[in-house]
């Protein structure tokens, strides 16, 4: 949705058909995408028989899926425990990423583009493969159901993706700058902290906050470390289907009031995003 | 960055919220799903904790299956996560062999153990040991318009057939605009469409498995049985039918859009409620249609309160069961939310009580069915297994499902109704030999 932005008002005039077409088609995409959300959305405001109804754009909005599902549990309580899993591990996977992307691209040895693939590669294995040896040493370490314990899983989960990213940013950095630092005299830690983390900072930010959606998002290990304590927004939303009555309204009320927060941070912070993920894509 | 500046503000409050709930007292983990009347078990914590102001209630509340796969990882293990489950009729026996429940042989005696109906009681009970408390029961019935049927000068029998039940759906299929003739469960899982085609077939004269456990579903009662419920469907249901469950028919027959249904008792409650049903006031029940025999043509099923042989706090927990499946909690229910609302079919009590079977006309009728319900002689021929609209051992879930999904493709017309048994059958047989019930 972001893509579209660039064609000058001066420019329409003259709009060639190829540009047209490919703005139509841009739209169309992102329309296609967007349209779940804004069904969930829509459905949040309806009552539960319009929501099982046959599927329409016109019915009469009301509050009541919201007013039910905060009248049954404690958002807030929920939403605090996204916020702190998503933004600790966040924390956590930079503060061990950075150090390690640093040595990776500037210090490289022979084996380390098989490191990073070995990296990658624990990204391949269903996570349902390694469930019951996690719960087991959870479970003797007293991790279960705790913030840490999801935290340290979160931050287990994207490290690989962080170091990638972190990696990529740090090799498109001339390594004039850090020679020029280190003539004049700069340690290595002076290095990293005065030359080398201001100017890859919207790097270093859209993979924080891409490590933000993931954790946010999680919903598999969330759902299986968690019982009541620690349990983030993607257990609140799974308490609200039912085997026995209507529940799709309220579920969409939940869903929207779940995402409700990371939707927003996405739209504040969408430049820095998509400057982020491109900024080493064209070479 | 403005977030950023709010963060150290919200952590704080929330450390101080945290710091609130921690109190020297024994907190209990009661995991549950969504249903209504779970909700209302949780919303009455208060009244829980006021009479036992020494335990705290803790809620997990999650997706049926997401439940049931959390609590196997969580007792396999050993994980002590949670001090109450609710689980199923089909669940408790198995799970209970395995040794993974608590026995419950020492209830209180002002429990008023005696006071369960006994084809509940016994559905939880391993060797006569119940290991787990029944939360609410249900049977099956039909659901009918009676405006309609009136029109259509049709008279409601005693116990209808489903014979019968055709000829009715066809006369009043499309009489109103969007009307379907009937309603049944299309959409496939062991719990769904396979509950109650495994009644039907019950009914037709056929079982699951023959006593030394070979798979029967290519007999001529499953095939009569199955063709009869696709043809009615196609011809007389709704459009889609195949992804119709009990919630998706729920809403079809509460806006006045099927002239019958056939399902779960616990709907009655629902449908008599006119803030959530149009049909209230024009609703009629009559048994589940029968068709060669009466045995096993409704099902039994209830849900149920354990305690995991993993919990850390069992007494408290025992507390707790008994106390939301005791007399005191229904009545509680009763005077709280309504008598319409009180869990049904755990306790001849709640029959015996006027307030009750006022409120509830259909109260009698659930009884009924509830007592003839028999899991342990479900179907003509014996059958070696304990269970109406499924069979009691493990590998059922995986099978129930399988052929569920074969039965739906039959249903849609992706394929015919031998061929879709055939299939089921073939997928049963290997299944079976592999868990070793019968030699390969």
């Amino acid at each position: 949705m972001t893509t579209h932005r660039n064609s000058a008002p001066a420019h329409t005039r003259s709009l060639p058909i190829r540009q047209l077409v490919l703005t139509l088609l841009g739209w169309s995409i992102a329309l296609i995408i967007f349209f779940p959300i804004l069904w969930m959305v829509l459905t949040g405001f309806k009552t539960e028989t319009a929501a099982i109804a046959d599927p329409s754009f016109i019915f009469s909005p009301t509050l009541e899926s919201y007013q039910a599902v905060q009248a049954r549990s404690g958002y807030a309580r929920f939403a605090l425990n996204s916020v702190a899993i998503a933004f600790g591990s966040t924390l956590l996977a930079l503060l061990i990423a950075i150090p390690s992307a640093y040595a990776m691209a500037f210090l490289p040895t022979k084996r380390t583009k098989g490191t990073l693939l070995w990296m990658l590669s624990t990204k391949m294995l269903p996570p349902v493969g390694v469930l019951v040896p996690i719960y087991l040493i959870f479970r003797d370490v007293g991790l279960l159901d705790t913030r840490t314990g999801l935290i340290i899983i979160y931050t287990l989960m994207n490290l690989p993706i962080v170091v990638w990213m972190l990696y990529t940013f740090f090799k498109d950095m001339p390594k004039d700058i850090l020679e020029a630092g280190r003539m004049d005299g700069a340690s290595t830690l002076q290095e990293v902290f005065f030359l080398l983390l201001p100017l890859t900072l919207p790097g270093i930010a859209s993979t924080g906050l891409l490590s933000v959606i993931l954790s946010w998002n999680e919903a598999f290990w969330s759902l299986n470390l968690t019982s009541s304590k620690a349990a983030p927004l993607t257990a609140y939303i799974a308490s609200f289907s039912s085997p026995e009555g209507l529940f799709w309204a309220k579920l969409s009320a939940a869903s929207t009031m779940a995402i409700a927060p990371i939707l927003i941070l996405g739209w504040m912070t969408q430049k820095q995003m998509v400057r982020g993920l491109t900024f080493g894509a064209v070479k | 960055m403005r977030l950023a500046r709010h963060l150290p503000v919200t952590t704080l409050a929330a450390a101080i919220a945290l710091a609130g709930h921690a109190q020297a007292q024994t907190e209990i983990t009661v995991a549950t799903v969504n249903n209504n009347d779970m909700v209302i078990m949780q919303s009455l914590t208060d009244a829980f904790e006021q009479a036992h102001p020494d335990i705290t209630l803790d809620w997990v509340v999650l997706e049926e299956n997401v439940l049931r796969q959390r609590m196997t990882t969580d007792i396999a293990t050993g994980g002590g996560q949670f001090d109450v489950m609710t689980i199923g009729t089909y669940e408790v026996p198995i799970w209970a062999e395995r040794g993974w429940l608590e026995p419950l042989d020492s209830l209180p005696d002002d429990y008023n153990e005696d006071d369960l109906l006994a084809s509940v009681r016994d559905g939880l009970s391993l060797d006569g040991t119940l290991h787990a408390l029944p939360f609410y029961a249900e049977s099956s019935m039909m659901y009918y318009r009676t405006d309609l049927f009136e029109q259509a000068g049709i008279e409601m029998p005693e116990q209808p057939t489903w014979t019968q039940v055709r000829d009715w759906a066809e006369q009043l299929h499309g009489s109103e605009d969007g009307l379907a003739g009937i309603c049944l469960r299309g959409k496939p899982g062991w719990g769904e469409n396979m509950a109650f085609v495994s009644t039907l077939v019950n009914t037709f004269g056929g079982r699951w498995f023959d006593e030394q456990w070979n798979p029967e579903l290519n007999s001529e009662a499953w095939n009569n049985a199955i063709s009869f419920y696709v043809d009615l469907l196609s011809n007389y249901g709704p459009p889609g039918a195949s992804s119709n469950g009990f919630n998706e028919n729920l809403a079809l027959f509460s806006r006045g859009n099927c002239a019958m249904w056939v399902d779960a008792t616990s709907a009655a409650g629902k449908l008599y409620d006119e803030n959530e049903s149009d049909v209230a006031g024009t609703l009629g029940f009559a048994p589940a249609p029968i068709a060669e025999t009466p045995k096993g043509s409704h099902w039994l099923w209830s849900w149920a309160l354990a305690i995991p042989a993993s919990s850390e706090h069992k007494e408290a927990a025992q507390a707790f069961i008994t106390w939301a499946t005791s007399e005191e909690y229904i009545e509680l229910v009763g005077e709280t939310n309504g008598w319409t609302s009180v869990p049904p079919g755990t306790r001849e009590s709640t029959y015996a009580n006027e307030q009750y079977t006022e409120a509830a006309p259909f109260a009698a009728f659930v009884l009924d069915a509830i007592k003839e319900a028999d899991p342990t002689d479900s179907s003509l021929e014996p059958n070696p297994y304990v269970g109406v609209q499924f069979v009691g051992i493990p590998e059922f879930q995986s099978i129930g499902t399988q052929v569920g999904q074969t039965i739906a493709a039959a249903l849609t017309g992706d394929t015919s109704v031998e061929q879709a048994l055939d299939n089921a059958q073939r997928a049963t047989e290997r299944t079976m030999q592999r868990a070793g019930y019968i030699e390969r």
